[in-house]
């Protein structure tokens, strides 16, 4: 099948970006679309051209390094999947497919469609984690943990850090990021302790990096690859107005 | 044997040697901590874990990883589970039962008392990352849940549904990030180790390409770890990440870290199939499936009926018939082998026939959909997603993929390489798995290493070092290693060829695919050698890389990458031809039993091979293992 490509390039963070058309041919709906890029690339260093820099890792769907936004939509045309896992059965033979990068001001661009996610180490950096250091543990089933809380925590806990969420919502919040996170924690026996102090910390954080505010649009749970629920970011307002109001 | 390769176990039983090791190991004291630099290179599970509780104890730590941030690295994808000897179960476990059914899994080509340390210190680790916040599937009651793996018969793995790797990860992750908040590790992402730097025979830094400006940047250190995972994109596809590489390891082995075992790679049986050439990796599907999943061939050569129209009585489950005790449980290296029979012999399915069937009919009609989709609902979901099946009504599709590293910088019983002060974790060393590695023992390893061994072992040297002057990063010995680095970029980006490095890539999985895979002969090996290193004239003389030095060049990236490769694939042949046996994961076609089982054998091959760089050249160097505690078996698992 053969397709064109119309992708946003930017040779570094201060560069006047543009769109670039390429045709690629020869390809097959098996594969995945990072190799259609693979193989376009392979095209371009052929004919003495820069690469496009795109980000993928693992490339099984785990890892939330890759993301582009294709045709408009996070991660391309399916709900809760990775850029990694899309496959060129998705789209028509000669279908025009536009690919830029997560647009959010707390993601700016490095080159091409490479965007930098560190705001949302920063945030992890600012309160998600236990304070225990190697080697202090109680065995491991002293604190019987409810099947129901165990669940629930790990539904949160899957979030891949792809930034997803952010890129899709109009107001390029990161609210659905920072409430699974701190969800998982505070749910478990083991993060009461620090619960209301990770919650002011890593919420106070997102808003210093420039993220928006949720006004519960709900496209963050449409396209995170992990299915992660919206009811985390009810859940995490509704302690932090507690928090507020009750201490 | 070479004194340089004593592997310096301590005196004592089994049980004992871990704490009598720590009762005569040097201690520093915490006000002295905080002189000492650490530099740890890779940020999974091993590095992070090392990195963060260096810190906690008081080191000052620089971390550096390729990704964008340290959650990116490939211990996150490992689904299954973690091994802990508990015994939660009620089924009999114990560290000793562990800590055999590693040494037997790994075929007894590995060290008792190293096995024997990374069972005695799983109990705890689960302790850890129980308080850390990992999300361990639970029973109802609220306590830990157990599963079995391949190779043994008790249930001893402990998992978060098929994202244990990513759950530790980031437990792993979170720890490394609230010591970089209280400013212990300063962490630098997006940056590549290029060259290890020597001085007077000690690791004493770093040169780092920063991948964002292409700048090479140096770092020095009172002792360098290395935690940089595995090397199987050495076959190109491969159950690893597009970015792991071997480029580290292969750097300190060039400056004298001697390489172990380097040939010693394992197979993974239930990876999904290659379906074209364009392909760039095989995803994995966690061999947790295996405990409930039936795997089968047809009994007819080529057929191509669709999988629900084969009824029962032709259907071969040839596991179940092969190793009747064991069953599709049966280890990796053996189930691999087994299904590349079934597919040699032209048994195999799908489109280009080189599969296998995981069914779950039975499973689903014992247990209910629902209980199925409770424990394998993600793993269903994600190959639905890759391959467009439902397999909860028709089987999947499964073929054997590259997947693990058992070989790596040999390492001694305090994880030091042969260079002092150059220290490896994780899969990058060759410690505990032998021959062959059995399932949820690599978190294990990577987590035991870095949490709890090295952070035991490393103050032994730093004791000694921290009277001496700490070097800078003006010295002689820097500026040359980065002119070097400098000198090797430019070389690559001067070539200009007409081939890209994609292509070259794609030749040597080929190679190392086709002769120092699954099965090995001396033939295939001596041919190998010799076009690799045909390879490698052709890649320095025609490889085309575009862009510049000095600006994120991705290609670049994978270029000098493959350079590393390329000449790691050699010493993997040379390795795989002189281990004139079958063992493990390493089955040499000329040594086999009549029933087409590994023919180990133990009074030639019971060592370690370790081997030195020199001048393009390696030399081989034995260390003798040497069975204090265990007699050594022939592993059946009939």
């Amino acid at each position: 099948m053969k397709v064109t490509f119309k992708i946003w390039r930017q040779d570094n963070p201060d560069a006047k970006g543009e769109f670039k058309t390429y045709e690629v041919d020869g390809l097959t709906d098996d594969m995945s679309f990072l190799e259609a890029l693979d193989q376009l690339n392979e095209e371009l260093v052929l004919k003495d051209e820069k690469v496009i820099a795109y980000e993928y890792d693992c490339r099984e769907g785990i890892c939330g390094q890759c993301g582009v936004f294709i045709n408009g939509r996070a991660h391309g045309p399916h709900p809760n999947m990775t850029t990694c896992q899309l496959h060129m059965r998705s789209f028509e033979d000669g279908e025009t497919i536009t690919v830029e990068p997560w647009r959010a001001k707390a993601f700016p661009i490095i080159k091409d469609l490479v965007v930098d996610r560190s705001a949302f180490d920063r945030i992890i950096e600012a309160g998600a984690y236990i304070s225990s250091k190697t080697g202090t543990a109680p065995e491991a089933n002293a604190i019987p943990i409810p099947k129901a809380i165990a669940d629930k925590a790990m539904d949160a806990a899957a979030c891949i850090g792809c930034g997803a969420c952010v890129a899709t919502c109009k107001n390029a919040s990161a609210a659905l990021f920072t409430s699974a996170k701190i969800n998982h924690l505070n749910s478990l026996p083991q993060g009461k302790a620090e619960a209301s102090e990770r919650l002011e910390q890593m919420t106070y954080q997102m808003d210093l990096e420039g993220f928006g505010n949720c006004t519960n649009t709900g496209a963050c749970e449409v396209e995170c690859p992990e299915g992660i629920s919206i009811k985390n970011i009810a859940e995490m307002n509704s302690a932090w107005m507690k928090q507020k109001l009750f201490g | 044997m070479n004194p340089q390769l004593d592997p310096k176990i301590p005196e004592g039983p089994l049980e004992k040697k871990w704490q009598n090791y720590q009762l005569k190991s040097q201690l520093i004291n915490p006000a002295n901590k905080k002189k000492l630099n650490v530099i740890v290179v890779g940020s999974g599970l091993s590095g992070a874990g090392a990195a963060a509780t260096l810190a906690e104890l008081g080191y000052d730590v620089k971390c550096f990883c390729y990704q964008d941030s340290a959650r990116r690295a490939h211990s996150v994808a490992a689904q299954g589970g973690i091994n802990a000897a508990k015994n939660y179960q009620h089924d009999g476990d114990s560290v000793y039962r562990m800590f055999y059914d590693t040494l037997k899994g790994g075929d007894f080509r590995s060290r008792e008392a190293n096995t024997y340390r990374l069972a005695e210190l799983s109990a705890p680790l689960i302790d850890h990352f129980v308080q850390q916040g990992v999300p361990f599937a639970r029973e109802y009651g609220g306590t830990l849940v157990n599963r079995s793996f391949g190779g043994v018969q008790v249930q001893r793995t402990f998992y978060a549904r098929g994202q244990t790797g990513q759950q530790l990860l980031l437990a792993a992750y979170s720890q490394l990030y609230k010591m970089i908040r209280a400013k212990k590790v300063t962490m630098y992402p997006r940056s590549e180790m290029m060259d290890l730097v020597v001085i007077n025979g000690k690791a004493k830094g770093i040169v780092v390409r920063n991948l964002v400006t292409g700048k090479l940047e140096r770092y020095a250190a009172d002792a360098v770890v290395l935690a940089t995972g595995g090397y199987s994109r050495v076959f190109r596809l491969s159950t690893l990440a597009i970015g792991c590489n071997g480029s580290a390891i292969w750097k300190a082995h060039k400056k004298g870290a001697f390489f172990a075992a380097p040939s010693f790679t394992q197979i993974h049986p239930t990876a999904l199939p290659q379906s074209s050439e364009a392909q760039s990796k095989l995803t994995l599907m966690s061999e947790s499936l295996r405990n409930d999943g039936r795997i089968w061939v047809p009994k007819q050569k080529d057929d191509t009926r669709a999988p629900k129209d084969i009824p029962e009585e032709e259907r071969d489950y040839y596991l179940e018939r092969r190793y009747p005790s064991f069953g599709n449980l049966a280890p990796r290296d053996i189930a691999s082998r087994a299904a590349k029979e079934r597919i040699d012999a032209g048994y195999g399915v799908g489109r280009l026939k080189n599969a296998v069937y995981l069914d779950f009919k039975h499973a689903i009609e014992k247990f209910g959909l629902e209980t199925i989709k409770d424990r394998y609902g993600n793993l269903f979901k994600m190959y639905k997603k890759i391959t467009g099946i439902d397999a909860y009504t028709t089987p999947m599709l499964i073929s054997p993929a590259a997947h693990f590293s058992m070989g790596g910088l040999w390492v001694d019983y305090e994880l030091m390489t042969t260079i002092p002060g150059l220290y490896a974790v994780g899969e990058c060393n060759f410690s505990d798995h032998g021959a062959n590695r059995l399932g949820a023992n690599s978190l294990l390893q990577a987590s035991v290493d870095g949490y709890f061994i090295l952070p035991n072992t490393i103050n032994n040297y730093l004791a000694d070092e921290i009277k001496n002057e700490q070097v800078s990063t003006e010295h002689p010995e820097f500026e040359k290693t980065e002119h070097e680095v400098e000198a090797s970029i430019k070389r690559i980006l001067s070539i200009k060829g007409t081939k890209t490095v994609d292509h070259f890539h794609r030749e040597l999985g080929k190679i190392m695919w086709q002769e120092c895979a699954m099965s090995r002969n001396k033939t295939g090996l001596e041919n190998a050698i010799s076009q690799i290193k045909q390879l490698k004239e052709d890649f320095w003389t025609d490889v085309k890389v575009t862009g510049n030095q000095n600006e994120m060049n991705t290609e670049l990236e994978k270029a000098y990458r493959l350079a590393d490769f390329i000449e790691l694939g050699i010493l993997m042949c040379e390795d795989a031809l002189q281990r004139e046996e079958s063992c493990g994961a390493h089955f040499r076609e000329e040594y086999q039993t009549k029933d087409g089982e590994a023919l180990r054998v133990d009074d030639d091959y019971s060592y370690v091979s370790a081997w030195e760089y020199n001048n393009g050249d390696f030399k081989l160097h034995k260390e003798e293992l040497k069975f204090e505690f265990v007699k050594p078996t022939v592993r059946s698992y009939k």
